[in-house]
Order: C-alpha cells, then structure tokens, then sequence
C-alpha cells in the first residue's frame, strides 16, 4: 500500500464519527499482554540483527584463526643432524681454496651431493639419504660459502628435512614416517627451525623445498606495471570527466563505460587480455608485462571512480579564485584542484592495487600458472603471481603443501591488510574537510 | 639495443630537449627585460614543454608501433631466404620450429631440439638485429627532427602555453577514451570469438542443450556435448540462490543492526571489520571453502543419510561466496535505508511503534528499490566470481537441485577449457569465449537494471 492510499485511509477514519470515543484501558490484561508480545518481537528482532552481525565476525574470525594455525608451521622446518667428516669426505679441501673469486669453481667441482649423501647413509644407514630435502645439497653449499672454515673439521649441520618427516614431525603422518620421526628424537638428531627458504626460494616439486619469493617477485612486477599504466590513466579521465568534459553523447558512452567495467567480472578481463595481448599483438605468454596490462584495465575504472569523488569534492571557490587572478583552466586544475585532491585518489589507488594484488581468475586464463623455479629476471619472462602460486600449492596432492599454501595465505592478507591500512591511514591524515 | 634502453635513451633526449627549449626562451626573457616590445608571452618552461613533447610523442608512437609489426616483418624476411624454403607446410610444427629459431637467436635458448630451428637461427638474427636497427634510427630521427621543428618556431610572442593546454586537453581526451576502447576491446574480442565458435556448434545446441560434455572434435548437425543449460543452473543456483540465502537475511540484518540499534562506539569498530569481508582475495576464500567448509558440509550431509554426498558440493561454495557478499550486502541497504526521510521514521516512532515495527513496517517498504538493486548488484558479482567456485565446486556438469551433489559454473568451465590444450582455434578455447559473452552480457543487464532502480529511488526522495 502506497504512502498516499494509506493517508487517505487515515483521513476516512478520522471524518468517521462512529469512532468510540472511551479512551484504552492500558493496564487492562489484554493490553498488556499485547505490549509484553511486541516488546518481545521488539527483543527478538534486535537479537536477530546482532546474531547477523556476530556469525559474519565469527566467520572471518573463524577464517583467520584456521590460516594462522596451518600457516604458522609453513614458516618452520624440521631439521635432522647429520654429521660430515670434512676432511675425510672432500679428500683435503682447506678454508682457502673455497674462498675468493675461484670458490665457486671449487665448491661445483666438490660434488656435494654426493658427499651429503655418502654422509648420510654413514650415519643412518643405506635409506638415509631419503631423511633429506631435495634441497639439502644446495643448503651444504650455500653454507661452506658462507663459512669456510666448516670444512677443515668434523662438523655437525643441521639439514631440512624430507617433506613426509617433516609433516609427521609436526603433526600426525604416514605410520611409516611416525616411527622413523620417533627414532630420529630418541637420538636427539631433530629440530624445528625457522624456514627461511620459504621467505627466499621458488616453486618445487618438494613441498619442504618451496618457497615465495619468484611468486612475489612476480606479483610485485605485476603490480608495477599496473600502477604505472593504471594511475596516470585513471586520473587523467578523472580529471577529463569532472573538469573539462562538454554534456554530449560521447561523455555519456564514457561513463556508461567506466560503470560498467568497475561491474565487469575479472574473469572476462582474463579473456581480453588472452585475445588481444596474447593472441593479436603476440605478446610473451605468463609474462609480468602481459598480467600487468591486463589488470590495469581492471583497476584503471576504480581509480577513476575514486578520482572523480575526490575532484568533485574540492569546493568551487577555489577554482574561482584561481581562474579570477589569471589561470588558464589547465593551470586551474594541476596547481590547485589535482594537489588538493591528491590524497583522495591515492587512498582510491591504493584500495585498488589492494583488488589488484589478490586477483587470481585474470592471471590464470593469460597463462601466469607456469611452473616457474626461478624469480622471473625481466617483464617479458615466464612469472607467477602470490595468489596464482596459493591456486597452484592447493591443488597439490602432498600434504606438505596444506601448511605452505596457508603461510604463502598469511603473507598476501598480511600485505594487503598492510595497504589498507596505508590507505585508512592517508585519508585520516591528509584529508581535508572542506 | 633493447626496448627498454631505447625508451630510456627517448626519454633521456626529452628531458634534454626541455631545458633546450627552456632555455632558448630565457634568452627572450633577459632581452625583452626593460625593451621596447613588451614582455614574452609564455613562462619559459612552457617553451621548454613544447619542444619536449614535440621530441618525444612522434618517436614514442613510433617505436610502439615498430614494435608491434616488425616481428611480422622478420619471420617474413627469414621465410623469403632460400634455407627456409624445406619448412614443413604443416603449420603447427612450422610455427614450433619458426620460435625455437627466434628463442635460439635471442640468446633465450641454448640447444636447439630441431634441426631446422639451428640453420634458421642465424637467419633469424640477422633479421631482427637489421630491423631493429631501422627501428632505432626511425625513432632517432623523428625525435631529432620533431625537436628541432619544435625549436625553430620558439620566438618571444609564441604562444606555447596555448599549445601545450591543447596538448594536455588531447591526453585527457585519450586518457577517457581508453575506458570505452576496453569495453569495446571486450565486446570485439568476445563476439568474434562466439561467432566463429557458433560457426561450428549451433547456438541452438548452446543455449538449449542439456549435455555438457565438450568435444574437442565437433561434427555439424550432430550432439556435439556443447549444452550449456547444466552451466547456466549450476551458476544461479550456487551464485543466485546458495549465496543470496546466506548473503541476504545476514547482510540486511547487519546493516539494520549497525544503523538503527548498535551504539556508535560498536558501529565504528564493527563496519570496517566486516569491510575486511570484502577484501580478503577470492583464491583465500575458495581454499578454506575447499579445506574446511566441504569437509564439514559433506559430514553433516552425511549425518542427515543424504548418502551420495559429494565432497565438491554446491552448498560449501555457495555458503562461502555468500559471505563474501554479505558487506555488499549490507552496504547497499546501508545507503538505502538512510536515504529514508527521517519524516517518516519519526512519524512512525510518534504513533507508538516499537522500533522493530517502524524498520519492518516504514523503513524497508520505503527503502525496497534500493535493497533489491543491491540484491541485483550482488547476484552480478556472484555468478561472475570464479576461484571460489574453481576450488570449491566440481568439474561435473549437473542438472539437480541437490546442494550437496557436485555441480559446475560457467566460470569453472571457463577456467577449465582455457587451461587444458592451447590451440588458439579449438572449439574448447572458443566455447570459453561463448560463455564468457553470455556471462558479460547477464552481468551487463543486471548492473544496467540495478542502477537504474536504484537510481530512480534516490530521485523519488530528493
């Protein structure tokens, strides 16, 4: 019933003079039953709108505890001791021949592996070696260049473990690695330790030996180009829009653009992108440049969305007073409104390079879910993104990956909680009031 | 020389252009100090601006669009030379050999894997150092000859403000366009695409079929498993439905408790904290719908004997994209229910109407259109969201209403057919760009639709 017909029904009822003029009896027991029932509708309905409020809370609470709690273990690794007879195992190597320019040369000539290995099956018998990651030889080496003096004497290192021992050091695992973590402690030859190859390494096939930072690298390529085409871009149309566009058709196809590409699913960026840079211009595919481009499309329309508010929101007096002593509209807007507005758009920037970052569906249809087991050196080489490598990890059957891709989880929130807050922060700090 | 170098060199040029032309129109400013004829008419660095861009636009553009034919005119001059004239015709191992030789010459490769590749190398290199030197001397000579243009017309009466506002009024104009030249890059490329796919399958078959089970080899006239119908319901049932359910009672709930009941101290701690809803990323929220909700939603399918419970199912899709709707949501019925008059709150409130009554009876009849275009807009985001539903829901096309069975989205097969071969002209990659325009086309109405009915409402009460 419309507000009108319902005025009307009032006005009939107050012209009706059969109205009984005895006033309510509001203590009478039938009314106040009736006010105890709407009262507690009344308590009811509020109840209703917290419990809302509280399962959303608890959800994203629920979510985050869940992430730290795996991901936490993906920062530590468990390490077994493993005893190198140096002098014994690489026939006489002194401290000097793997210092200076020819270290490299020596240490590569030194056949690690096989040392690591042979040192190894000493110690824990013929299947020792397979107590290791498969990145434990690159650990030794990195470790003699680090500290040469190691190789003069017995040492005892402490190298990562195999994925399985791993998990089952940890937590609960395969029966098999459980009774071999078990006698591993009776010897007192297992740690935990901080994983620093998850902060530094690549993709691998071994969940114990994977790590970030090619994925970041990656995004953070991404990101570059992103900002560097989307940010002019968006401000200048912002500008153009808010300042200088004439009422025509042509301003309204451009509006009706903008709207419609901030709505668009990312997915079908992806497509555009796939089409157009990979297909018609031939573009490196799984390239930085080519995740880049496209995701400047896809922020390019938010920054102008938030551009243009900040623009409208600088008071007309002062491109009054500034076009009354003499500026041209040109100098109007960059000497007073873009400054004034600035903070306004780097706050919109900043939310949609946060958007941007945590995009996956775009990247995977142009190709950025290549294996890739090294940082990606130039726009144009085969690169991955966080969000992208977070996919691949949780699609792998190994349970060594479940920690992993929740740590690689904590570090995309952390950094894009970290914008965010940059962005609260700026606008809180910067923003003026007019 | 790579790109990159060259563009720094160009740009490097440009700078050193600008002070040139800046301080060519000193020189006007200390000889018109105190002459007769008057003061010059623009502020030196706007001369110094002039010759810059005059410098650099032409040989930038230039460059760009070098780079993009000159690798079409190298593998014609590598075809054109005698030792390529026993290539296979075949193109697939043509093109395979054509890129092992490139990727050889430009030092990206090592070995080669074909013989052919190895002797077309050298080809190649000769080729792409020949034209990128043309490239680089076009670029040079436009930019000198673009500046030195540019500087024999800087006199004390050129009025290079004026030039250079055009300019910059013709960078703005470009900056806008850009944004229609994506949505009609997008409306291009997926048409085209429909079109020669549609050349292939019947739109009949597409639009009306109940079988998804796509063929890589497709036969005229015949049931080729190009259905999409399965698609479309798995899409609104798990996006429109599942979501909505969860998405609607709880974020129009939130809104009216923020709004009309909590306190400000709550309010102000509690909206940005269900903000953080919105802006956990996708693949987050499809890894702990894959890891933690599924597991459970299949256990309590379970526990009801639903026995056929899959551990891919609907609901723990659904459920989850509805809570990443919900701040949507309850943001959208926010604005709507302020933009009531406070009129007719208070008239409400003054009759003796609980405050309940008054939301339930006054506020959301008034402030419906809003909801409902929220409601519009947040359908739109959930039938286009992918990774949860790529993590979380199933590969299997299913035409049931069960929510613990598996069933599979239009953005699933999407991902799906683009990531298995990558044969540009196959029917799998072009039925990915049939869905994709009935999916832009779906989510284009229903924006267009929700803005207008909330637009409309906004006008109603100013």
């Amino acid at each position: 019933m419309s507000l009108c017909a319902w005025s009307n029904a009032i006005v009939k009822l107050m012209n009706n003079a059969t109205i009984d003029p005895t006033p309510t009896d509001w203590n009478g027991a039938v009314m106040q039953k009736r006010i105890a029932k709407r009262y507690a509708a009344e308590r009811r309905f509020k109840a209703m709108g917290f419990i809302a409020v509280a399962l959303s809370t608890l959800f994203l609470a629920f979510l985050l505890f869940t992430m730290l709690g795996q991901g936490l273990r993906g920062f530590q690794r468990t390490e077994v001791a493993v005893e190198f007879d140096f002098p014994a195992l690489t026939s006489g190597a002194t401290a000097a021949s793997i210092t200076g320019p020819n270290a490299d040369t020596t240490l590569n000539s030194m056949d690690i592996p096989g040392i690591v290995e042979l040192a190894v099956s000493q110690q824990y018998g013929d299947q020792g070696s397979e107590l290791l990651t498969s990145a434990a030889a690159a650990n030794v080496r990195q470790m003699l260049a680090d500290n040469p003096q190691l190789v003069t004497a017995k040492q005892t290192l402490w190298l990562p473990a195999e994925s399985r021992l791993d998990v089952a050091y940890k937590r609960k695992g395969e029966p098999a690695s459980e009774k071999t973590v078990a006698a591993l402690e009776q010897k007192d030859a297992l740690r935990s330790g901080f994983n620093w190859t998850f902060l530094t390494g690549a993709d691998a096939t071994d969940p114990s030996a994977v790590g970030i930072w090619a994925a970041f690298k990656g995004s953070l390529m991404t990101m570059a180009i992103t900002l560097l085409l989307a940010f002019p871009v968006g401000v200048f149309a912002a500008l153009y829009l808010e300042e200088y566009a004439p009422k025509n058709k042509l301003t309204d196809m451009i509006e009706v653009s903008i709207n419609n590409l901030a709505a668009v699913p990312s997915i079908i960026f992806g497509l555009l992108g796939l089409a157009v840079f990979l297909t018609m211009f031939g573009m490196p595919r799984s390239s930085a440049l080519v995740g880049g481009l496209t995701l400047a499309l896809m922020t390019m329309p938010v920054i102008v969305i938030a551009g243009r508010n900040a623009v409208k929101s600088v008071p007309p007096s002062i491109r009054e007073a500034a076009l009354g002593i003499g500026a041209s509209p040109v100098q109007v807007v960059f000497h007073h409104v873009l400054p004034l507005a600035l903070p306004g758009i780097l706050t919109g920037t900043i939310i949609g390079m946060a958007r941007a970052l945590g995009e996956t569906a775009p990247l995977l249809m142009i190709g950025m879910r290549a294996f890739i087991p090294s940082p990606p050196q130039g726009f144009t080489d085969a690169a991955t993104a966080l969000p992208v490598q977070i996919y691949l990890w949780s699609d792998e059957v190994n349970q060594g990956f479940v920690e992993k891709t929740s740590a690689a989880i904590i570090v995309l929130l952390i950094f894009l909680l970290g914008m965010n807050a940059l962005a609260i922060y700026l606008r809180n700090r910067f923003e003026t009031r007019w | 020389m790579t790109g990159t170098a060259l563009l720094f060199l160009v740009l490097g040029l440009g700078l050193v252009a600008w002070i040139v032309g800046r301080a060519r129109a000193a020189t006007f400013v200390r000889a018109a100090k105190g002459g007769p004829r008057g003061q010059v008419n623009s502020l030196p660095s706007y001369h110094g601006w002039f010759v810059a861009v005059c410098a650099v636009v032409p040989a930038v553009l230039f460059m760009f669009i070098w780079q993009s034919i000159s690798p079409a005119l190298v593998t014609n001059m590598v075809l054109s030379a005698p030792a390529a004239s026993d290539l296979p015709q075949d193109g697939f191992s043509r093109a395979a050999i054509l890129s092992e030789a490139r990727a050889i010459a430009q030092g990206l490769q090592t070995t080669a894997f074909q013989a052919q590749s190895e002797k077309l190398a050298p080809l190649y290199k000769d080729a792409l150092s020949y034209y990128s030197w043309i490239g680089m001397a076009g670029t040079l000579v436009l930019l000198f000859a673009g500046g030195a243009f540019a500087f024999t017309r800087l006199k004390p009466d050129f009025r290079a403000r004026n030039k250079v506002e055009r300019l910059v009024m013709v960078g703005l104009l470009f900056a806008s366009l850009i944004a229609i030249i994506t949505t009609l890059g997008i409306f291009a490329s997926l048409i085209f695409e429909s079109y020669q796919f549609f050349s292939m399958v019947s739109p009949f078959e597409f639009l009306f079929g109940t079988d998804w089970n796509p063929k890589s080899v497709v036969t005229a006239g015949a049931d080729n498993g190009y259905g999409a119908i399965p698609l479309f319901w798995g899409t609104i049932f798990i996006g429109a439905i599942i979501a909505m359910l969860v998405a609607i009672p709880l974020g129009l709930m939130s809104a009216i408790f923020l709004t009309q009941y909590a306190s400000s101290n709550v309010r102000k701690w509690m909206k940005p904290i269900l903000e953080i809803l919105a802006g956990v990323p996708t693949v987050v929220y499809g890894y702990f719908a894959a890891l933690t909700v599924a597991p459970t939603v299949r256990d309590f399918a379970v526990m009801l004997g639903v026995s056929n419970a899959a551990s891919d199912n609907a609901l723990a899709a659904g459920i989850v994209m509805g809570v990443m709707i919900i701040p949507l949501v309850s943001s959208m019925s926010d604005d709507s229910i302020a933009a009531v008059p406070n009129a007719m709150r208070d008239g409400s409130l003054a009759m003796g109407a609980t405050k309940s009554e008054t939301i339930k009876q006054v506020l959301l009849p008034a402030a419906l259109p809003g909801v409902v275009g929220g409601v519009l807009l947040a359908v739109s985001r959930a039938i286009g969201e992918t990774m949860i539903v790529v993590m979380a829901a199933g590969y299997t096309a299913n035409l049931t209403a069960n929510p613990f069975d598996t069933i599979t989205t239009v953005t699933v097969q999407i991902v799906a057919l683009l990531t298995g071969d990558q044969d540009f002209g196959s029917p799998h990659t072009l039925a990915a760009f049939a869905l994709g325009l009935a999916l832009f086309v779906t989510t284009f109405f229903l924006n267009y639709v929700a803005l207008r009915v909330v637009k409309r409402y906004r006008e109603a009460y100013e």
